[in-house]
């Protein structure tokens, strides 16, 4: 049967070059008619560029693809449209203010005029057919995360798609919404639909696709069946060697308070609670680590702590090393926190947006904590240039120089400049957001022994992660955040990940 | 199979993956601005059929024939570049000041009202009493914007574009008051019998003595600038608030306090821009004393990527163009829009050029054909 069926999708020798980096070189990807294809690989791997070039976004630089067989070119989103593609963005891009009916129907031409009526009519009823629980005239902004990538999907099954690519669309749910969309995608399969979905979870791609192709590198590494799988296979094909994380924990020396946090309590722009009576304290000398579902209040944990975000109630007090008293830092800016002494480095989650300047080199970037140094009106440029020479050399990082813009270089080097410069202040205690999103194996081990290193060196490591397995092998205590509360506090070596998967999902008022 | 490939792009643009070394930038501006030239020559010959080497030489004569209308040109340049000099600060800093027309208009209803109630000082004292007034005047036309952006975070675009219209109706009001002689609906020139309150001549060239200093003063604050933008404390917080806000705060940049500050500063040189229009080249005050230059000094200000120094090399182009272009609509009796033309065309090369030295482009060739 299987041999039978005839591809949906064919992708022949595609290859795409940003300048001088092959992002994918000849792939040849295959999509079988009424089948649901996990592609699979690590940050990076040119997942996204190679679907990117099927919805229009990218026109490949070589190669060609075949829509039911039939040669075909792509060269914009309505091309793909044309061609029954419809792909599910990780970033949804719907008008907040508008219905669903109204997202839905947005830049569709017809002739005569709308009938916003009918519209919600066969809505409705594709929503039936696959069990979709949004109501066509709900506002965008009155959603939840998982009915606002449903309407994403209503919007491309209108439109007549019947090939389908979710680019990580399990990255924002909870597991249960997670389970209702693999329902929603096996509904849509036994309607005929053929779909790809583009994960990095393992056992996700084992739950809910018929066959998973493997990219490494920007190379196709091959294909299976799903049956065929397992976890361990997978993870081989994926990093080309098999890998348990085997991250360095030494334990922790002599761990006192550092920082303290006593009922913290924030509210955003529109007065939405985001952390609620958060209580936890981070000792020297370990890695906290904090796991949490996106959006669960870990940019605004440690944005409070880093005093760019305004405290309602709460304390946050920091203990100095030297045994010299505690501060409360809550109603000070990053400015007062630097002068009052609290050696505080923050490696937040926007890299270029917050923590370093993309229009500058490296050098100017160094410059951003230490430039106001002296008394002179004049900034100094040598201290800065020569450490941003011994960051260039120590980790690393690829640049043509440190004049070099460093938004135009690649995450990792980002990433590298960005903690490098922030461990260079000889911190006390060093907040980080998402170390590791984006970069591959290599850069985040790098960024794992940089984080163990300070850690030795007796600073409050703070870690905000996504990965599991990770936060697992990498922390020495972890902080379960859910909806802004802390439901759990656990010892992350005798842990188990279905622990904290519980408590990440489960509000516990008494946890802490 | 071929023929699937009908709207396939032709040419792929990618940034470029490393800085190109800074001949080859310039020499790609270079290239533009020839290829300017060449493309306003045929334009020239199309729609009036004169001969473009003509033209130029035309343009050239007025802009810098004669010793005096060299000095003019030189004149009007500084006082462009004092202006776009005043501007960069708020423009690196993404502060979309267009309200130096404004600014200018109260610094020199400043320097003017100096130069009518105080014209029994000493003349030096008198002078820097000027200047100071003058940068004051601009510098609190330049604050309200600021703080209302810091406070409230006001559009700033808006809110300097209003001030011009008050800065238009007070200088009005001024001319009103100070008419000279009455009815003449002018201020007339200011104290044109003892020369107080002018800025004195350096050179003479027994013709036209009022320039020299101008000069002098403009390039010294290019210069000052220069340091403050590239070398100061300031002026790396006024890069980093022009890349990211976030990141400003991140690293602990009061960014309100910033802004105002530096809306202060802009807004005080375009005052000064007043100053030297007024005490060094007009010696009287009217409504047309910014006479869009405000606006003009924006071009010179973006071009020069926000380096003073570039400044002097753009504004004295674009006054070159005006003046040749002023020449060539009176000798050929052609239409003042001519020559902007020409210099539209120009600037359309110039900031084209800055295309290709971001960006690399590749040509598609023959793909599909051989498929």
């Amino acid at each position: 049967m299987i041999a039978l069926a005839t591809c949906a999708i064919k992708m022949e020798n595609v290859t795409k070059r940003f300048g001088k980096v092959v992002a994918n070189n000849h792939i040849n990807l295959e999509l079988r008619e009424g089948e649901i294809l996990s592609l699979l690989g690590e940050n990076g791997s040119g997942k996204t560029t190679l679907m990117n070039q099927l919805s229009g976004i990218y026109f490949p630089d070589e190669g060609q693809i075949y829509v039911h067989d039939r040669p075909v070119t792509i060269a914009s989103p309505k091309d793909a449209f044309d061609c029954g593609i419809g792909m599910i963005h990780q970033h949804f891009k719907l008008v907040d203010v508008f219905t669903a009916t109204e997202n839905i129907v947005l830049g569709l031409e017809g002739e005569g005029k709308f009938d916003l009526r009918a519209a919600g009519a066969r809505i409705a009823e594709i929503c039936e057919r696959y069990g979709f629980d949004i109501k066509p005239d709900q506002k965008i902004y009155d959603m939840s995360v998982s009915q606002k990538q449903t309407v994403e999907i209503v919007k491309v099954l209108y439109r007549g798609a019947d090939i389908l690519i979710l680019d990580e669309p399990t990255a924002v749910l909870t597991p249960q919404e997670t389970d209702k969309l693999f329902d929603i995608m096996r509904a849509m399969k036994r309607d005929g639909k053929s779909l790809i979905i583009i994960t990095h979870k393992l056992h996700e791609v084992l739950d809910v696709s018929d066959r998973v192709a493997v990219l490494r590198k920007g190379e196709y590494i091959g294909d299976v069946l799903t049956k065929d799988a397992d976890q361990q296979s997978l993870t081989d094909m994926m990093v080309g060697h098999s890998v348990t994380l085997n991250i360095d924990r030494p334990a922790p020396q002599n761990p006192r308070p550092r920082l303290e946090l006593r009922n913290l309590t924030v509210y955003d722009e529109l007065g939405v609670k985001r952390l609620d009576d958060v209580s936890f304290t981070a000792m020297s000398g370990e890695i906290l680590g904090v796991a949490g579902v996106a959006g669960s209040g870990q940019k605004e944990l440690l944005e409070s702590i880093a005093g760019l975000y305004p405290v309602h109630s709460g304390q946050i007090v920091f203990h100095r090393p030297d045994g010299g008293g505690s501060t409360n830092l809550v109603g000070m800016d990053p400015l007062d926190i630097k002068r009052t002494g609290v050696g505080m480095a923050f490696v937040p989650e926007d890299r270029l947006g917050m923590g370093l300047v993309g229009s500058m080199g490296m050098t100017g970037n160094m410059m951003l904590r230490s430039y106001r140094k002296g008394r002179s009106p004049f900034v100094d440029r040598k201290q800065p240039e020569g450490l941003a020479a011994s960051i260039w050399k120590e980790l690393e990082v690829v640049t043509p120089s440190t004049a070099f813009p460093v938004r135009r270089m690649s995450g990792g080097n980002v990433q590298k400049v960005l903690v490098g410069r922030e461990i260079a202040q000889e911190p006390a205690v060093l907040l980080s957001a998402y170390a590791v999103r984006g970069l591959d194996i290599n850069t985040s081990y790098t960024i794992y022994n940089l984080l163990t290193a300070e850690k030795m060196k007796g600073v409050a490591v703070v870690y905000v992660g996504e990965d599991l397995d990770v936060l697992l092998e990498l922390c020495d205590r972890l902080v379960v955040l859910c909806g802004g509360q802390v439901s759990g506090v656990v010892d992350a070596r005798t842990t188990t990940k279905e622990e904290v998967g519980l408590l990440m999902t489960q509000h516990r008022k008494e946890g802490a | 199979m071929a023929k699937l490939h009908s709207h396939e792009p032709a040419i792929l643009m990618s940034k470029r993956g490393e800085l190109l070394p800074t001949w080859k930038s310039w020499g790609i501006r270079v290239i533009g601005f020839l290829l300017s030239l060449i493309v306003s020559g045929v334009v020239i010959m199309l729609v009036s059929g004169l001969n473009p080497a003509a033209v130029f030489a035309t343009m050239l004569d007025g802009a810098i024939g004669t010793t005096k209308r060299s000095w003019v040109t030189v004149r009007d340049a500084m006082t462009l570049l004092c202006i776009a000099v005043g501007l960069a600060p708020a423009f690196k800093m993404r502060f979309w000041n267009i309200g130096a027309e404004g600014q200018i208009l109260v610094g020199g209803i400043a320097t003017a009202a100096c130069m009518i109630y105080l014209r029994s000082l000493p003349p030096l004292l008198l002078v820097l009493v000027m200047i100071c007034a003058s940068m004051a005047a601009g510098g609190v036309w330049g604050f309200f914007p600021g703080l209302f952006k810091a406070r409230w975070n006001t559009n700033e675009t808006l809110f300097t574009l209003m001030m011009n219209y008050i800065a238009i109706q007070l200088t009005s009001f001024f001319v009103a008051l100070w008419e000279n002689p009455f009815g003449s609906n002018s201020v007339g020139v200011i104290n044109s019998q003892n020369k107080q309150g002018w800025l004195p001549n350096l050179l003479s060239d027994g013709y036209n003595k009022d320039f020299g200093w101008n000069v002098i003063i403009v390039l010294a604050v290019t210069l000052v600038m220069y340091l403050y933008m590239n070398h100061s404390k300031h002026g790396y917080e006024i890069s980093v608030i022009g890349d990211s806000e976030n990141t400003a705060r991140y690293a602990g940049i009061r960014v309100n306090h910033a802004y105002v500050r530096t809306i202060v500063l802009s807004g005080a040189i375009c005052g000064l821009a007043g100053f030297v229009a007024v005490s060094g080249a007009s010696h009287t005050i009217s409504t047309s004393t910014a006479g869009g230059r405000g606006f003009t000094a924006i071009i010179v200000a973006w071009l020069a990527q926000f380096n003073s120094v570039v400044m002097i090399v753009f504004s004295f182009l674009l006054v070159f163009l005006q003046k040749g272009a002023q020449a060539i609509a009176s000798s050929y009796n052609l239409s003042q829009e001519v020559s902007e033309m020409i210099t539209g065309i120009i600037l359309f090369f110039l900031l084209g050029s800055e295309f290709f030295v971001n960006y690399t482009i590749r040509f598609n060739k023959g793909r599909g054909a051989n498929k």
